[in-house]
């Protein structure tokens, strides 16, 4: 497949560009016990920093609408891409340990175990939700944007029912791990690429995709394919119970903002709002998004940094 | 070697035929608990086994590849053990083998019978290191790194393979799953002394028998 017609248009970085979207001013690779980071700045880099961190199956450039708004008030903005997505490394294992031990290199590496404010997505809100629990001394507040797990969505069926699909997926699973080795990901046009990501993010504009594609995505002689590790799969199961991590949020001692888009979502983890609230810290809140899907920040990038940049204070 | 993803995996064809080469008798795989590694021969205690005896070393164990950067679970090793099982069935989903876990390696043996269960003819679940596993619920669980050298064991292994949640509830679905799709009435038996909280609900599901190693083996020869 050759480069075609949809290619055009891309700026002098080989990028989509969207209204508002700017690339970090700084990127470079962290050596995270033996795995390697890529890590993306946005805002000048003396200024104090503000930790971002993205979902499942997202990058750290997902952020370029949301993170300028941020760095632009005075934020180092510092994101990094998970193990196996965006530019860093493809590794051989990948887990929530593995994850929040990259974490802390980067922890390290930028605030060297002073508190400082965190902003997390989806999984990373959850990721980060568990980090303050098991070292609140690194936070000076958490953000959590729809990240904040419920509970499996299991379909009522009878448990012989149960166990079939779980059955299915558990093949399907080790089924795909006996590929893994050779995999790659399906290759296709820019618009491709972005309209197949359109069908798990519906709410999106296209334009949005197309800029993920180019950011997320690199391009071969025969089309352009994500970056993200072959070897990850959507969903999975496992003994962790998404509602253990809503029994850490009552004990989170800083300050805890929530924000959650009302609107379900496949991508987002089907929380209701109303099972959140009773679950709040002390010094805690939640804000409930109407309209607004499981992506907050890049539906309402204007709406979402407000509350962030109020919520966490002047830079300091 | 095998291939499992980027790990070369160390699958060791102690006995490559069976005793009698006459018989058509399926392969025993045997895997090695938490920290330890496949034996150099056919131990005493699984001579008695009539047909083919392997050994696999799980990721980051004796010859297989140590990873950089942890990452383990169980689940993982379950899908080492699916490599293997691939290997000795030639591919054939009508053909089966049987595993004998120790210790961690029960743990994932009870797995593999419930994730392939038409292909784990039986599991036996035996004492060995990495038999309990860590807590059955949520716990404030610490967040570390390591320094490691690449020798094996792994170091993260030992401790992320030590420590990884294993509720009752969630052991007892993989005989579930194995009762459900194993071509025997009794795909697992409990060969351990110790009995640590999901090895108990184990025992206590249908579907799962108690018995010594030796009986153990000739119900599944």
């Amino acid at each position: 497949m050759a480069s075609d017609p949809d290619d055009s248009g891309l700026d002098e970085h080989g990028e989509s560009p969207f209204a508002g979207a700017r690339r970090p001013e700084r990127t470079y690779d962290l050596p995270a016990h033996g795995v390697r980071i890529a890590v993306h700045e946005w805002g000048d880099a003396d200024a104090p920093p503000l930790m971002l961190m993205h979902g499942g199956f997202d990058f750290a450039r997902t952020f370029d609408g949301f993170a300028p708004k941020l760095a632009d008030a005075g934020w180092r903005v510092v994101s990094w891409d998970q193990r196996g997505h965006g530019n860093s490394e493809h590794a051989p294992l990948y887990s929530w340990d593995g994850d929040l031990r990259d974490t802390l290199a980067v922890f390290d590496h930028v605030a060297d175990g002073r508190p400082i404010p965190v902003v997390g997505h989806s999984k990373g809100g959850a990721l980060m939700t568990q980090l303050a629990d098991a070292q609140p001394h690194r936070f000076r507040c958490l953000v959590n944007m729809d990240g904040i797990p419920y509970k499996r969505n299991l379909p009522d069926v009878a448990e012989h029912e149960r166990t079939t699909m779980l059955a299915k997926d558990l093949a399907g699973w080790l089924d795909h791990r006996r590929r893994t080795a050779t995999a790659s990901r399906k290759p296709g046009t820019l618009d491709d690429l972005a309209r197949r990501r359109g069908r798990m993010n519906p709410r999106l504009p296209h334009e949005w995709l197309r800029r993920l594609v180019t950011t997320g995505g690199f391009e071969s002689e025969d089309g352009w394919r994500w970056k993200i590790d072959p070897a990850l799969r959507f969903g999975g199961f496992g003994p962790w119970r998404p509602e253990w991590m809503l029994m850490r949020l009552p004990g989170l001692p800083m300050p805890f903002l929530g924000i959650l888009g009302a609107e379900m979502e496949e991508m987002g983890w089907g929380t209701p709002p109303r099972k959140v609230l009773p679950y709040m810290p002390l010094d805690g809140r939640c804000e409930v998004l109407d309209d607004v899907g499981h992506f907050v920040h890049i539906e309402q990038p204007e709406l979402v940094s407000g509350i962030v940049l109020d919520f966490i204070g002047a830079p300091s | 070697m095998l291939r499992h993803n980027k790990i070369e995996l160390a699958l060791h064809l102690l006995r490559p035929e069976p005793l009698d080469a006459s018989t058509s008798t399926r392969p025993l795989l045997l895997l090695h608990g938490l920290g330890d590694r496949s034996p150099s021969s056919v131990p005493n205690w699984c001579q008695p086994w009539p047909g083919p005896v392997a050994a696999l070393d799980f990721t980051g164990h004796g010859d297989s590849t140590v990873p950089a950067g942890g990452g383990y679970s169980p689940e993982l090793l379950m899908a080492d053990v699916d490599q293997a099982l691939a290997y000795l069935t030639d591919d054939d989903p009508d053909r089966s083998i049987t595993v004998l876990g120790r210790g961690l390696g029960a743990y994932v043996a009870l797995q593999i019978a419930g994730a392939r269960a038409g292909q784990i003819h039986g599991a036996i679940l035996l004492d060995g290191p990495g038999l309990a596993g860590g807590p059955t619920g949520p716990t404030s669980q610490s967040v570390f790194a390591l320094d490691t050298d690449g020798r094996s064991p792994d170091p993260y292994a030992l401790v992320e393979l030590g420590r990884d949640l294993r509720p009752g509830d969630y052991a007892v679905s993989f005989v579930n799953l194995a009762n459900a799709g194993a071509p025997t009435d009794t795909p697992i038996t409990v060969a351990s002394s110790f009995r640590p909280k999901w090895l108990a609900a184990v025992v206590e599901a249908p579907g799962v028998a108690e018995a010594s190693l030796a009986d153990a083996l000739a119900t599944y020869a």
